[in-house]
């Protein structure tokens, strides 16, 4: 995937950009949907978020995440913008330049592949009530606050729930770091 | 700047995630910004969102095929910029917050703090202590408190999350010392009863995700600590 980012940064090619677009963009819609907005407007946030991918792919460096890393990050930040009408606060991946530049290693963009396929593991792995408060959190926008109110758990189950799935996420890099 | 406190774990995912209330965002963007280590950590923490969104059972979209090339421009133009309210282009210039933090200050956090560390209209809370409230859209308070050196913010316990960041001076509680771009990520179970250093006054971002209840004798002279 992030060949197909780097084809339409470096030569607009429009047919790398369609499958980008065919498989991130019904995705995306069903993120957007999982916030609890319409199918329409959803997929106008799809769209859009597909459209600033098309528009900023040359800003985008494979070694700094994946494509989809980098997708998700354009419509979280959209999400928080037009559907909590909230200031997305989170910088993009390629506005952290400096960041990036002081960790570029030779070979980053297969470390990154590796990382990558590290986090799904670990996220595989996850018992199901950890599993559970990453999904509320990262796909249904919800606070730790929401989170421990929908299950019914104490905010502090909520928490160290979250800290002990990020700590097998984190261990699971630990030697890519 | 040798930072040693940092955000939470669980409170660095929730902002990677997205789903941080909107004032204790603003609080985790500035420190982020700041700090190396929770920049790198904010960094993995969007590869699980990345990960999630891969593995979506798709939606179907309405329009199949991205719209021609014509519609949208014949190249990509990074210079578009998506959020009309973030992005540094054209904002309004950051000489003095940048002083606080190093030039490092978020583009829209620069713009919602005031010019000047100095020039802030405080609101004397008494005892020491001043406000001055920030408009931020969105769950929780936020705001900048002034401690005069050697005084006590009163013992209060938090109706919910609370994020302090140090701008310029000092404080110090039973967790610790805070210096400039350490950032106080307490929650419901503390109590806690931070005291600025002497010599200067301590200037911090705050938010809250709701009120601070304030405690004991103090509480009715606090009481415009609400929406903090």
């Amino acid at each position: 995937m992030a060949d197909l980012l780097r084809r339409v940064a470096e030569r607009s090619d429009t047919a790398a950009f369609r499958e980008l677009y065919q498989t991130y963009g019904p995705r995306v819609k069903a993120f957007m949907m999982r916030q609890g907005t319409d199918a329409a407007t959803a997929e106008d946030l799809a769209q859009e978020t597909l459209f600033t991918v098309w528009r900023r792919a040359s800003l985008y460096a494979a070694d700094k995440g994946s494509a989809a890393t980098w997708i998700f990050a354009i419509a979280r930040n959209l999400r928080i913008d037009r559907l909590r009408r909230e200031m997305p606060w989170q910088e993009l991946p390629e506005e952290r330049l400096e960041a990036a530049a002081s960790e570029a290693l030779p070979d980053e963009a297969l470390a990154e592949k590796e990382r990558q396929a590290r986090v799904r593991a670990a996220l595989a792995s996850l018992p199901p009530e950890q599993h559970e408060v990453v999904v509320l959190s990262y796909l249904e926008g919800l606070s730790h606050g929401e989170i421990a109110a929908r299950l019914r758990v104490p905010l502090g189950t909520v928490k160290s729930r979250m800290r002990i799935a990020y700590q097998k996420i984190r261990a699971g890099l630990e030697d890519l770091r | 700047m040798t930072i040693t406190h940092h955000l939470d774990d669980a409170t660095l995912m929730s902002f990677a995630a997205g789903s941080l209330p909107a004032a204790l965002s603003a609080v985790a963007a500035a420190h982020v910004a700041m700090c190396t280590r929770c920049r790198r950590e904010v960094a993995g923490l969007e590869r699980v969102g990345g990960a999630l969104l891969a593995e979506l059972p798709p939606a179907t979209l309405d329009r199949a095929e991205p719209p021609a090339s014509a519609i949208w421009g014949q190249t990509p133009r990074p210079d578009v910029h998506e959020y009309p309210h973030r992005a540094g282009e054209g904002s309004d210039p950051i000489p003095a917050i940048a002083g606080a933090l190093r030039g490092a200050a978020p583009a829209p956090l620069a713009r919602l703090l005031p010019r000047e560390l100095d020039n802030v209209r405080w609101r004397r809370l008494g005892l020491g202590v001043w406000h001055h409230r920030l408009a931020v859209a969105g769950r929780g308070g936020l705001g900048l408190l002034k401690v005069a050196p050697g005084r006590v913010v009163p013992e209060h316990s938090h109706a919910g999350a609370e994020l302090t960041l140090v701008l310029r001076g000092s404080f110090h509680d039973a967790t610790g010392r805070y210096l400039p771009g350490d950032v106080a990520d307490l929650d419901e179970t503390i109590e806690h009863k931070p005291i600025a250093d002497p010599g200067r006054e301590c200037i911090c971002l705050v938010a809250s995700e709701r009120p601070s209840r304030f405690r004991g004798l103090l509480a009715r002279l606090l009481q415009p600590l609400h929406g903090l």
